[in-house]
């Protein structure tokens, strides 16, 4: 019985091997890379000119994807959390209305609030935001508390609000916008607000509580309300930020455009939804990051931008746009089974 | 090499090779990154023999499982099915071959009635291509019958307990005729009846001559069921034996390659003033009246059988589902608790039963589910997580409690069962509850870890925290409790005292 003499384990400690992991966003930005030289090539060999040392489009590029992105962080935020938000798309044309009405130059006789022209732009910057605000907040309690699919709820709201944008001035747009808002959508404004929050958020998802907890309900609501979070409380909180994330996307989209008009922001949900995942956020939750959703967006940047320099039909650019969105779930889908079965 | 069509064709035939072993596993090696989980192991299995797998957490049964029922594919090895050479690519393989798995993890879809369950892949279906429901529903019944189960075909599964379902995975097994069935702890959510029930079963199918894989941490199930008992630990093959010529002590010091003296060191412990007592408490539907003081430093035993509310009344004392009547006190002062939180302000801390459901955040690293629930409360200044103190008093937990893992930033779902468990019993140690609610604190662990933790709550009780412990296994109620109380279909049927308590009272009071 005793002819077994294979060494005594000692059970309690694996071995100090360093397993240095990789940041997860270092394939996408692989991918972000590459995909810059391929438009590059594809520039020389049917346009004659370089793609990526246009400072112009580089520019134009960066700002359009500032806005989604803005978005995107409240996004990700929220499907790290497990849930979904359809309605910042909405929740732009809504905002962006309301903040326009309220940054008309001084006598504009046509203004919607004639009384209120002129005002500084402070008040049209809060009202958009705490409009957002606002919605978040519907959108967060609907979902916590009456125990509806985030799906469902952030739908009804993509809806209403879109209908709120159009009521507001029966569709038609809002113009003379005060010089000083404009401001706000000038210059490399827009791309400074979205890195800021980028940054504040990626550190607070990283190393605050509110981020452990965002990801704790994300990956396990039922366990993360046994450990003693109130879950109900932070889905709140996450989808009011969401929620100013999106009006303060509205009030820079309406300064760089000068004008509120009732349609902006259509499909932008899904621009910052696809942004999220492309960089590796899992639309089942528990697992994301913000670096990567800024490369995420920065490669739909890259896809819109390349394929105008390109001069391939607009039509073609939304069914190739698509494919790659979906190549990038494959993708990581495939990445995360790997990682599991090690 | 054999090839999994021709092995059905083969079976369906009715043909009977005649070679002694039916599965006959050598030099099978299996890597994942940073762990060597399996190194040159064999196995062999008889036809009509139970054969048990014994071995620590982490120890490679399950992973050699897993690569016998085609699930995980090896680096290298060779198998034999009943004496010819095969290869498996997938669980389909595997049951094409003949070999079924009945797996720890229930595996059932909850929407679904028990018999598409059971079916599925395989419904009986007419010319037009539709699912014939009734015949699905009388060959359900005729396997229920064999077996001598009793559950309704059309119930669906989410209706059933864990116990019932767990004998439906028995059945689905059963029901593809394999001759290789593999059970993976099967009776961790069994009570004492149904695994005799189980083992009738497992005896008709040695008769046909059907050959049983058994993982098993239960010793006393070894030693009723088990003809061989193969050892495995870290990955290695340690030995195989008749299980009729070693004893319990052999196997153990085969398992942990070390002598554990003790099963259940009970330590005598001032037992101190009240803590929490519960008065008439009723969750409407699921239990009512139930009424006990817990003192500090005793550890109070709750068992009945599984479905008899034992858990739910834990789950209300911590606030997950709130009372519907009753009453909670703790230290004296009425308290009205409604959620977790509150519950971990009074100072209780509770280990949930299903570690998958409730436990584990299985995407997250080992880190942040040991560190979740202390965070609630401290170690987070303005917001901001104090990192270098938690990494600290995580890696102070990791080796007390013998953690098995790389590092702290290994995502848990990599873990072994028993070392996930381990983690979240460290999860409530850090926030040092004064009142501990434990739910099957062992379910599914190896004798080494459940030895250790066994010694952990005394050690707990000794300093002064109040245990309420319920467990499915009557010698760990036993051996740990100062107390037990017993329930029946959701009433206590008594509280009996250490010193007259033994198994055939607490069944009595269990069963009624």
């Amino acid at each position: 019985m005793a002819k077994e003499s294979v060494p005594v384990a000692n059970a309690g400690e694996a071995s100090p091997r360093g397993r240095r992991r990789l940041p997860p966003e270092l394939s996408i930005l692989g991918v972000m890379i590459g995909m810059m030289l391929l438009f590059e090539a594809l520039g020389w060999i049917f346009e004659g000119q370089t793609f990526i040392f246009n400072a112009l489009r580089i520019k134009i590029m960066i700002l359009q994807e500032a806005e989604i992105g803005i978005i995107a962080v409240g996004v990700t935020q929220i499907i790290i959390m497990g849930g979904i938000d359809l309605s910042s798309g909405s929740v732009v044309g809504m905002t962006a209305m309301i903040a326009a009405s309220l940054a008309q130059t001084e006598g504009y006789t046509h203004a919607v609030y004639p009384g209120l022209t002129g005002l500084n732009p402070v008040f049209p910057v809060i009202a958009g935001v705490v409009c957002g605000m606002i919605v978040g907040l519907i959108n967060g309690s609907l979902i916590a508390y009456t125990k509806i699919p985030p799906f469902i709820a952030t739908l009804g709201m993509m809806v209403s609000a879109r209908g709120v944008a159009d009521w507001y001035t029966n569709g038609q747009p809002i113009g003379n916008l005060t010089d000083a808002y404009a401001v706000i959508g000038s210059g490399w404004w827009p791309v400074i607000i979205f890195l800021a929050a980028a940054a504040i958020f990626h550190v607070a998802l990283r190393y605050t509580r509110y981020g452990k907890f965002t990801y704790a309900i994300g990956a396990n609501p039922l366990a993360a309300r046994v450990s003693g979070i109130n879950v109900e409380r932070h889905m709140v909180l996450v989808y009011t930020i969401a929620g100013v994330m999106s009006g303060l996307c509205g009030v820079v989209h309406t300064a760089r455009a000068i004008s509120g008009q009732a349609g902006v922001g259509v499909g932008f949900e899904l621009d910052a939804i696809a942004a999220s995942v492309i960089g590796g956020t899992s639309l089942s939750g528990g697992v994301g990051r913000l670096t990567g959703t800024c490369i995420g967006a920065v490669i739909l940047g890259v896809l819109t931008s390349g394929f105008t320099f390109l001069n391939v039909d607009a039509h073609y650019q939304e069914i190739i746009k698509g494919g790659v969105i979906v190549a990038a779930v494959i993708t990581d889908q495939y990445r995360q089974r790997k990682r599991r079965t090690a | 090499m054999l090839s999994p069509t021709t092995a059905q064709a083969i079976r369906e035939s009715g043909a009977v090779p005649k070679s002694e072993y039916l599965l006959e596993v050598e030099n099978v090696r299996k890597a994942f990154p940073g762990v060597l989980a399996l190194d040159n192991v064999q196995f062999k299995l008889k036809r009509g023999h139970v054969h048990a797998l014994m071995g620590e957490n982490g120890a490679g049964k399950s992973t050699l499982m897993k690569i016998i029922s085609g699930i995980y594919t090896p680096d290298s090895g060779s198998f034999r099915l009943k004496g010819q050479e095969i290869r498996l690519n997938s669980p389909l393989d595997a049951l094409r071959y003949g070999i079924a798995m009945i797996h720890q993890e229930l595996n059932l879809m909850a929407y679904m009635t028990v018999a598409e369950n059971i079916w599925i892949r395989r419904e009986p279906r007419n010319a037009l291509g539709f699912v014939r429901h009734e015949e699905m529903r009388r060959r359900t019944q005729e396997l229920f019958d064999r077996l001598d189960i009793q559950i309704d075909p059309e119930i669906e599964v989410r209706d059933l307990s864990v116990a019932s379902r767990q004998m439906v995975e028995i059945a689905k097994a059963v029901s593809y005729d394999s001759d290789v069935l593999i059970m993976d702890e099967p009776t961790s959510a069994l009570t004492d009846r149904e695994v005799d029930h189980l083992f009738k079963i497992i005896r008709t199918l040695k008769s046909q001559g059907k050959g049983i894989v058994y993982i098993t941490h239960k010793m006393n199930e070894l030693f009723e069921i088990a003809d061989e008992v193969s050892v495995f630990r870290d990955g290695k093959f340690v030995g195989e034996h008749p299980a009729a010529s070693v004893t319990r002590d052999d196997i153990i010091k085969l398992m942990v390659g070390r002598e554990i003296t003790q099963m259940f060191p009970k330590q005598t412990v001032p037992i101190g003033d009240v803590i929490l007592s519960v008065k008439n408490l009723t969750l409407a539907g699921r239990f009512q009246d139930i009424s006990f003081d817990l003192r500090k430093g005793e550890i109070l035993g709750l068992a009945g059988l599984v479905g008899s509310g034992r858990s739910n009344v834990a789950e209300t004392i911590f606030g997950v589902t709130p009372a519907t009547s009753g009453t909670i006190e703790i230290d004296g002062k009425r308290i009205d608790i409604r959620s977790p939180a509150q519950a971990m302000d009074s100072g209780m801390a509770f280990l949930t039963e299903d570690r998958k459901e409730t436990g584990c955040f299985l995407l997250l690293d080992v880190m942040s589910n040991m560190q979740i629930a202390l965070l609630r409360r401290s170690h987070v200044k303005a917001g901001f997580v104090d990192e270098r103190t938690l990494q600290k008093l995580c890696l102070e937990q990791k080796n007390i409690l013998r953690i098995r893992t790389p590092d702290l930033e290994e995502t848990i779902l990599n873990l072994s069962g028993g070392n996930q468990q381990k983690v979240l019993i460290a999860r409530w140690l850090m926030i040092h509850p004064r009142i501990l609610i434990l739910d099957e604190p062992t379910r599914g662990i190896d004798v080494g870890a459940k030895a250790e933790i066994h010694r952990l709550i005394g050690d707990l009780a000794g300093r002064g925290v109040a245990v309420l412990m319920i467990s499915s296994e009557l010698p760990e109620v036993l051996g740990m409790s100062d107390r037990v109380l017993v329930m029946h279909e959701g009433r206590q049927t008594g509280i009996v005292d250490r010193k007259d308590a033994d198994q055939v009272r607490i069944m009595e009071l269990a069963s009624q």
